[in-house]
């Protein structure tokens, strides 16, 4: 009964999660073909025999073919920067969450996180709304005369970027505020009773004890933002390569099967570190 | 200081909602406009098959992979929160969390790939002609719901008093009653959480379903979001709405229930 208990989630597992990143693997392996599902497998069966009929190709080409690259750099690029504005924007949101009096933390927590809960989409629907040629931020800056003439917005690095933190923002608190409720007052009263000014207090004490979960916080938006999709593809500037955009281009538009899955695969390579970071930070705690 | 920081950011979070809200009442076509107050929208919407088809396939959906969530993810968490040590424990672990961090677009690509592989050896072997569409949308997002309510059952399963356990076996209770009576109470809420969450995450998917389902399988969010590429128009504007109010209600619904939950013991 036991392990028929076990045998369960391992299987789907094993099933779902494991076999399809093997896959995976070997599809990238493959050359395209005129078939449908649209690739020749690696490995055939010609009277009786397997034939090795595989190729590197498509993980040559990610090397070869500066587009894969810059694709690369890109994505690192874009996910840097949206993890460094959340953490800006979140670190004193969540100092303001463990400042406040006992009472009105969970409601201001509650705030924070019911973002999340509400859907993404609805949410870039909105800015969407807001950032057009003809929207809402526009017309405000005509009506207060701030600007001439429209403003391009949407579809550029600014909404890109507002998007992101704005999808992630939440996630970004959420460490931080627990490990700011829970630090221990006394060491920053030591420090001020040493004659420390506050500033120097929260510069020398405060800031470096936060240092852990700042840094869950910077990749709990770097992580997913590596690969993200429907935000640039929503709001971001058109054509720009992210990988998760080429990813999806390659396996719909150009249906290069093999490239997609050794992009996959390169994604993964880049996202490794920094996931290995993340879990050793989360069984630190 | 970071008083005036928190309201910026909390601004910055609720405003683009806020104005999402009160736009979807405004009469006018143009999105954020306001052309005075008029339900037409969702009057459009309340008319617009489409919608309506996409968004019951999206319920039952989800509902069919929050469920199977639970019952996988609540064994997954039990795993590994109960059964100490086994061979192949490091491998399960890593399993089970790989949903919460892998890149969507791989995840969706590389489901998409089993997918295919099943579909092609059915044929080849069997002579079945399996399709996919709502089916293996369910199963790709329950692996996803998996995963988040594995993380819950397990933390939730660390913090119970075993003695609780201990003392109803010592009274002679065999493990399914221990399980019935004492465990499974007090994971209750727990399990009613990731339920809703599992429930919330395919609702709000895209990309993995995308990848995963067939001709037949447009949920809403592949609906919104082929809209939404185009730009908003008042009807996904009013429909935004509608699902902000849904998941609202939930997460009012969710804040009673773990409210009601007794207080820790030990």
């Amino acid at each position: 009964m036991r392990r028929l208990l076990l045998a369960l989630p391992l299987g789907w597992l094993l099933l779902l999660v494991l076999a399809p990143v093997l896959i995976l693997l070997w599809i990238a392996l493959a050359t395209v073909g005129d078939s449908v599902p649209p690739f020749d497998p690696p490995l055939a069966w010609q009277g009786g025999a397997p034939v090795w009929q595989g190729s590197g190709e498509s993980l040559l080409i990610l090397i070869e073919d500066d587009f894969y690259l810059r694709a690369l750099l890109r994505s690192v690029t874009v996910a840097l920067v949206s993890a460094s504005l959340a953490l800006l924007l979140a670190y004193p949101m969540a100092l303001g969450i463990a400042e406040t009096r006992p009472r009105w933390r969970p409601a201001l927590l509650l705030l924070v996180m019911l973002p999340i809960w509400t859907g993404l989409l609805p949410r870039l629907g909105a800015w969407i709304g807001l950032l057009r040629d003809g929207g809402w931020v526009n017309h405000w800056l005509l009506e207060l005369g701030l600007a001439q003439q429209p403003a391009r917005l949407l579809y550029t690095d600014m909404a890109l970027y507002a998007g992101m933190v704005h999808s992630y923002l939440p996630f970004a608190v959420l460490p931080l505020a627990v490990a700011l409720m829970r630090r221990d007052r006394l060491v920053e009263a030591a420090a001020a009773d040493l004659g420390a000014a506050p500033g120097r207090v929260f510069l020398t004490v405060t800031l470096p004890l936060s240092v852990p979960a700042a840094a869950a916080s910077f990749l709990l938006v770097f992580i997913p933002a590596a690969g993200e999709f429907v935000v640039p593809e929503l709001l971001g500037p058109p054509d720009d390569p992210l990988l998760g955009r080429v990813i999806w281009s390659e396996f719909f538009q150009n249906r290069d099967w093999p490239l997609a899955a050794a992009l996959s695969l390169a994604l993964l390579a880049v996202l490794l570190v920094p996931i290995r970071l993340f879990q050793r930070l989360g069984a630190a705690r | 200081m970071s008083r005036w920081l928190l309201a910026l950011g909390l601004a910055f979070l609720w405003l683009p909602i806020l104005l999402l809200g009160a736009y979807a009442f405004s009469a006018d076509r143009i999105p954020f406009q306001w052309g005075g107050f008029s339900l037409r929208w969702f009057a459009a919407l309340a008319g617009n098959e489409r919608v309506i088809e996409a968004s019951l396939l999206s319920l039952r959906v989800a509902a069919g992979a929050a469920s199977l969530a639970v019952l996988l993810g609540g064994l997954t968490g039990w795993v590994l929160a109960r059964w100490g040590r086994f061979r192949g424990r490091a491998l399960f672990g890593i399993m089970a969390g790989a949903p919460l961090v892998l890149p969507e677009v791989v995840t969706g690509l590389s489901l998409l790939l089993l997918f295919v592989v099943i579909q092609g050896a059915a044929e080849a072997w069997a002579g079945w002609r399996l399709d996919r569409g709502a089916g293996t949308i369910v199963l790709a997002h329950a692996t996803l719901g998996l995963a988040y309510v594995a993380v819950l059952v397990q933390a939730r399963l660390a913090r119970l008093d075993p003695r609780l356990q201990d003392a109803a076996a010592d009274l002679g209770a065999g493990p399914g009653t221990v399980f019935r009576t004492v465990t499974l109470p007090q994971i209750l809420p727990t399990l009613a959480v990731g339920w809703l969450l599992a429930f919330t995450l395919s609702l709000d998917d895209v990309v993995v379903a995308s990848f995963v389902s067939g001709p037949a399988g447009t949920t809403l969010p592949i609906l919104i979001f082929s809209s939404l590429r185009m730009g908003l128009t008042p009807e996904v504007n009013a429909l935004g709405v509608v699902i902000l109010g849904a998941s609202m209600l939930t997460a009012g619904v969710l804040a009673c229930f773990i409210r009601r939950k007794p207080p820790p013991l030990g």
